[in-house]
């Protein structure tokens, strides 16, 4: 068997960074902020290269959307293991079931047979895209993997859900998406980050691939969480009891 | 044959001088009886100046107190002090120095050579609740702060106006910036930033006789006369107790990158060092090195992955820091071009997102606390040519061989060795100590090193001084610890020898 992988990824802001949001409060400031991969899109790029390793799949597609900043991403993903790249270029602010409709023309072109993605980006949280997407293609899914095994034309997936682990099975082309504990990413070799940055990458955008990228929502003001008040010293223990009564949390 | 003559010189002088160096770093002198012995009524007096909850008597309290971070060095004393004010210092010293009562100054207790622990009874004066962060200026980036104040406190104040502090260090989260100036600690970003004799531009310290001396300038011009701060920079609080620090600090790069590269021989860590100063200039920020047994210890105590398929003898940690990205990545393009073109690394690898960059850089500073995992490590601080560098490692793991694990790592980029002797599962003898010293510092002296490059001397190594600063270098030293501290009440037996 020979499986033809899509890995689709999102450049989001480093998990490290501290958050701020914008002055206009119309969203969270992404101007000279250091952008990473999504951590979970960097797990299923190492277990898509770890299933072509086992010899299972012949080649893996990185795709990835948003502004010309978003090739940094999918460069990572040639320098770990993946073979070729797509960004559908795009200044516009993408909602997951555009996100899911661009990816759904990239498989009718590129008829992948697999489709492994992150549960969810770190920035939004949305865990939405790998549904919608298996929803449009109408291919099985198995969310939040953390395991994966393939045999035949089965892929056997395990899933850590409340109280235990359960295996699903699903037939060929399918849609998968990963959870934290499936793998742990691999450090790219510097020759192939050399490479990758020479790679050539194909552009398209969602007007070539005839999909509308309106929101139907729209961000009515994006607030930081509130502030701690200071916490004071009390001499005793009545104080605290007396302190406690007066906040009524007792 | 050099080498090998060098050792045999070595020991015979030990045998020379035994009865001076017997027990070298473990043993304690004995203690100076004309210290006095606190009592009741100086409590009392203490509790004059001090709030009853700043004095601290109890013993189990102590402990941590008299104990150093490695449980190499242990004191006795049975008082701290923690004052909140350069005034309750003063008069703590003035007091101490009328009745002749020895003060050990402590800041975050993470030394390594036993500086910041009482050696008997001394009080255990710590800073620990000076900790204020008083002035900073947004234009010249300098900042005022109370000696106690933790230096990732300071960097984690500056952060969000854009600026950090010029120092790094592996216990950033709870060494003091007191105790990082009075033992002119150095650390990982020296390379860029240069000593805190460069970056400190004002002191206030409190003088044994508690006479406060102001010389808290923020200028980074200033020649008047003497520079007297720089005698508390590194004087391990042997001359005065640092209360407040003025300290210019660099704007924070936005644009980290952070390489780690395998290398088949020392040869080529050497290579590549020269080649990065060259070709990545200002923003190289880091170039550490560490042997494959730091790796080897580093994947047995911590969670971290094995970087590349294939062991390598050496491993490189490269960082570039700058301000624009742009800019930077194409420095280190044609830098990793050209050091993989001419076959000067193995393998390597980039990290630009800050999961792998903190990744490769647990790999180098976890090396410290896995050692400490294994059981009694000798650790040795070196600062020697290039060429020498890591001969020495190779000489302590021939004469060891399988007695103990012989490591080596450090700021190859600043010329500073970590020589590290681990003997798991065991405790400090005196056997293992008798195999390196004085052989270790013989052979730094030889080659015109330094027997302590960033640790400082404490009380692991005033016996030892000598074979990094001349007699006259010693005296004149006696003769200013002498002038300040006429009664020798600061932070006794350490630092100079008898």
């Amino acid at each position: 068997m020979s499986l033809k992988i899509l890995v689709p990824i999102k450049r989001v802001v480093d998990y490290a960074v501290k958050i701020r949001v914008k002055g206009d409060k119309s969203g969270v400031e992404t101007a000279n902020v250091k952008m990473s991969m999504n951590p979970f899109d960097e797990i299923a790029v190492e277990e898509a290269i770890r299933i072509k390793e086992k010899g299972l799949a012949k080649e893996i597609v990185a795709v990835s959307m948003g502004p010309k900043t978003a090739q940094e991403s999918i460069r990572t993903s040639i320098a770990m293991g993946a073979d070729k790249g797509i960004h559908v270029e795009t200044s516009a602010e993408l909602q997951p079931l555009s996100v899911a409709k661009l990816l759904k023309e990239l498989v009718d072109k590129e008829k992948p047979n697999l489709i492994i993605l992150g549960k969810q980006a770190i920035d939004d949280d949305c865990n939405q895209t790998a549904q919608m997407l298996a929803g449009l293609l109408n291919w099985p899914q198995a969310t939040f993997a953390s395991k994966v095994d393939i045999k035949d034309d089965k892929v056997h997936v395990t899933r850590e859900i409340d109280g235990g682990l359960e295996t699903l099975s699903m037939k060929l082309p399918a849609v998968i998406s990963c959870d934290l504990r499936l793998n742990e990413p691999r450090y790219a070799k510097l020759q192939n980050i050399m490479k990758s940055k020479k790679a050539e990458l194909k552009v398209e955008t969602p007007e070539g691939l005839k999909v509308d990228i309106t929101s139907n929502l729209k961000t009515i003001s994006v607030e930081e969480p509130p502030k701690r008040s200071g916490g004071a010293k009390v001499e005793n223990v009545e104080k605290v009891v007396e302190a406690l009564k007066k906040h009524a949390l007792i | 044959m050099m080498i090998k003559n060098g050792l045999n010189k070595c020991l015979q002088k030990k045998f020379i001088v035994n009865n001076k160096l017997f027990y070298s770093s473990q043993a304690k002198p004995t203690r100076d009886s004309s210290y006095a012995i606190i009592n009741n009524n100086d409590i009392e007096h203490f509790k004059t100046i001090l709030d009853s909850h700043s004095i601290i008597t109890d013993a189990s309290e102590i402990d941590g107190f008299n104990q150093d971070w490695m449980k190499k060095y242990k004191g006795n004393s049975n008082l701290v002090l923690k004052p909140k004010t350069t005034d309750q210092v003063s008069k703590i010293l003035k007091y101490c120095n009328d009745k002749k009562i020895a003060v050990v100054p402590q800041g975050g207790n993470t030394g390594m050579v036993g500086g910041s622990v009482p050696v008997h009874d001394e009080i255990i004066l710590s800073l620990s609740n000076m900790s204020k962060i008083e002035k900073f200026d947004p234009v010249t980036g300098v900042v005022v702060c109370q000696a106690g104040t933790v230096l990732e406190t300071i960097d984690s104040y500056l952060s969000p106006m854009g600026y950090t502090v010029p120092l790094d260090l592996g216990a950033k989260g709870s060494c003091q910036i007191g105790g990082n100036v009075s033992t002119n600690a150095g650390g990982l970003r020296l390379l860029r930033y240069g000593s805190l004799h460069g970056n400190v531009l004002g002191v206030e310290a409190v003088l044994a006789d508690g006479t406060i001396l102001d010389c808290l300038s923020t200028l980074r011009k200033d020649n008047t006369g003497y520079d007297l701060k720089q005698l508390f920079i590194g004087s391990e609080g042997t001359l005065g107790i640092i209360t407040k620090v003025a300290m210019i600090t660099p704007p924070k790069p936005t644009s980290v990158n952070v390489g780690l590269f395998a290398c088949q021989d020392f040869n080529q860590v050497k290579t590549v060092l020269s080649r990065a100063k060259s070709q990545l200039g200002d923003i190289l920020s880091a170039f550490e090195f560490m042997d494959r047994p730091c790796i080897d210890l580093v994947l047995k105590h911590q969670q971290v992955q094995d970087p590349f398929d294939e062991k390598s003898p050496f491993y490189i940690l490269l960082e570039t820091s700058g301000f624009n990205e742009t800019h930077d990545s194409e420095k280190l393009n044609s830098f990793l071009e050209s050091i993989m073109a001419e076959n000067l690394i193995i393998d390597g690898s980039l990290a630009t997102d800050s999961k792998n960059i903190s990744a490769f850089w647990k790999l180098r500073e976890s090396i410290t606390e896995s050692l400490g995992k294994e059981g009694a490590v000798y650790k040795y601080d070196l600062s020697l040519p290039i060429e020498q560098f890591y001969s020495i490692v190779e000489l302590m793991r021939a004469k060891f061989n399988d007695k103990a694990n012989v490591v080596g790592f450090g700021h190859v980029g600043d010329g500073n060795l970590h020589l590290n002797i681990s003997t798991p599962k065991k405790p400090y003898s005196k056997e293992i100590f008798d195999m390196i010293e004085p052989f270790v510092y013989q052979y730094t002296s030889e080659h015109r090193g330094s027997i302590s490059a960033e640790h400082g001397v404490g009380l692991m190594k005033p016996d030892f001084l000598h074979y990094s600063k001349s007699n006259n270098s010693i005296n004149l030293m006696k003769s200013i610890k002498n002038t300040m501290d006429p009664n020798n009440i600061l932070n006794p037996y350490k630092v100079l020898p008898k």
